[in-house]
């Protein structure tokens, strides 16, 4: 998937990034080639969340810069979005807000995403992983060089994290796009992804998703850390390894910026 | 005779403009929970209206400037929520209000029809007002409709929309402007205290009824000028005061919505 010839959609190059006397981010460079699937893995308050922003262009790193192809079409999908009630908006309404919208696009991609019967329902009745869906959709609209999914599964049940995790290549291969992903759990995304990054303020590690889980580094963050853990296959369980580097920073879990 | 000479004709004239455009921007207000902030810039124009009387400068000119001055001075405020913006809305809020009234009683020999602005004269709007009001509301509907997308997409989510590359700052800015001219100007016919009453009221009745923003605003609109009518006819039959009549009216067709509301869930249940 990692062809040669094709030109990186998103580079980054030595991000910097101090709030409120912590460093958020650190020395963070990474490159995106279209196709090409990464996934950024980490605790809580590790810095996802900002350096998806950052990439986003939505916040200023201190230092450090971030290169965008000219005329990059985005499409992200946010944590969560939480529309308020007192807004009556349909599915349809919503998405048709969203740039690159059309009526043809917007079947198109109801189809595609087997959400169609939910088209003229209101926002505000969806459950998690209809949702989740419709902001997928939303991402899609603008027929993205870069699909950006934050936390695409949360609030969704087993079964649906399966199935979208399966969409996501498709997706990609449809496309041609690249895909930046942020992920609690690295072995539901294990087959969805090219390569993983694992972040603790500054990259701990990273590589091909099967390297990152014998990483000592990925340990040490997972190996006693991981809460959710349904489906946890941990070989290692090593308490107290250090880092290859020999040093984690800001170990206190902050809270979540986004 | 001439249409001009009947007398309610302006005060009409102006309730309905206002609750027109009212219609729009109090759904946004309600729907980006900017209720309290709408109050702040009422309470804040007292502080114009002073300032007007001493500097003796156009007294509708002073509200708008005034408001417009403090919808500027509010808006980073709003954009820092690290700082507990309601606690510091109601500190700008209750102390404009008060200063206002203060320096007003301090400024000798200058008589100010206090509880006219505090409660608003319907009844007491001339031709000179209908005209700022007409002039205002043309503005604030172009801007509307011309922005209308965009200004709906920065409600469901800024940072969706600033991906989009809408210019999320500016429109903020825009409605915030267009909300302080409003306000200014619907100060004169509801008075300070039931300002935001007229931009809350009628969007809250219409929510339930709607299924799109669309449907809110026209219903929120249609809900408004219904309240002006009702609330002017109950101030020329019992002689009530007319703003807060229209407000009462306004009110009532709220809790009309409350009921048909909950008619139409039980007929859904059973």
């Amino acid at each position: 998937m990692n062809s040669s010839e094709t030109t990186a959609v998103l580079s980054a190059s030595h991000l910097q990034l101090v709030r409120q006397h912590k460093t958020v981010l650190n020395d963070i460079s990474l490159n995106l080639k279209a196709g090409q699937i990464i996934t950024l893995i980490g605790p809580n308050g590790c810095g996802k969340s900002t350096l998806i922003k950052v990439l986003l262009g939505l916040e200023k790193p201190d230092s450090g810069t971030v290169t965008r192809r000219t005329g990059l079409r985005i499409g992200y999908m946010p944590q969560r979005l939480s529309l308020d009630q007192r807004m009556p908006l349909t599915v349809t309404g919503f998405l048709q807000l969203a740039r690159g919208a059309s009526h043809e696009r917007i079947g198109h991609w109801l189809d595609r995403l087997s959400i169609r019967a939910l088209a003229q329902q209101s926002v505000h009745d969806l459950s998690g992983g209809e949702w989740q869906r419709v902001l997928l959709a939303r991402a899609l609209l603008i027929k993205p060089d870069l699909l950006v999914l934050d936390e695409p599964v949360q609030g969704v049940d087993v079964q649906g994290q399966l199935e979208l995790y399966r969409l996501i290549p498709q997706l990609r291969d449809e496309l041609g796009c690249a895909v930046l992903m942020v992920s609690h759990d690295l072995h539901l995304v294990m087959a969805a992804t090219d390569e993983v990054i694992c972040l603790n303020g500054h990259i701990c590690c990273s590589g091909h998703p099967d390297t990152v889980s014998l990483d000592p580094a990925y340990i040490q963050l997972f190996g006693a850390r991981q809460q959710q853990a349904p489906i946890a296959h941990y070989t290692h369980h090593h308490d107290h390894q250090h880092c290859a580097d020999g040093h984690v920073e800001h170990r206190a879990p902050g809270k979540e910026i986004l | 005779m001439n249409l001009f000479d009947y007398w309610w004709l302006m005060p009409l004239m102006a309730g309905i403009l206002l609750a027109l455009v009212a219609g729009p921007l109090g759904s946004f207000v309600v729907w980006r929970r900017m209720a309290f902030f709408g109050d702040t810039l009422a309470h804040g124009a007292l502080l114009g209206i002073t300032f007007g009387v001493l500097t003796d400068i156009n007294l509708t000119l002073a509200l708008v400037l005034g408001s417009v001055l403090l919808a500027l001075l509010l808006l980073p405020l709003q954009n820092r929520s690290r700082l507990s913006s309601d606690t510091l809305l109601g500190i700008v809020s209750h102390s404009t209000l008060a200063i206002g009234l203060v320096t007003l009683s301090l400024a000798q020999g200058i008589r100010v029809d206090l509880m006219g602005y505090l409660f608003g004269d319907l009844l007491a709007v001339e031709r000179i007002d209908v005209l700022w009001i007409l002039l205002a509301a043309i503005l604030i509907a172009v801007l509307l409709f011309w922005q209308w997308r965009a200004l709906l997409a920065i409600t469901v989510s800024q940072e969706l929309a600033a991906i989009d590359g809408h210019p999320v700052q500016r429109l903020n800015l825009m409605l915030i402007l267009l909300l302080a001219l409003l306000v200014a100007l619907a100060m004169k016919v509801v008075g300070i205290l039931l300002v935001s009453a007229l931009l809350i009221i009628p969007p809250a009745a219409a929510r339930s009824l709607a299924r799109t923003p669309e449907q809110m605003v026209f219903l929120a609109s249609a809900t408004g000028v219904i309240s002006v009518l009702l609330g002017l006819w109950a101030s020329f039959h019992w002689d009530t005061p007319a703003g807060p009549s229209v407000v009462v009216a306004a009110t009532a067709l709220f809790a009309f919505s409350l009921v048909l509301q909950s008619l139409r869930d039980s007929r859904r249940s059973a």
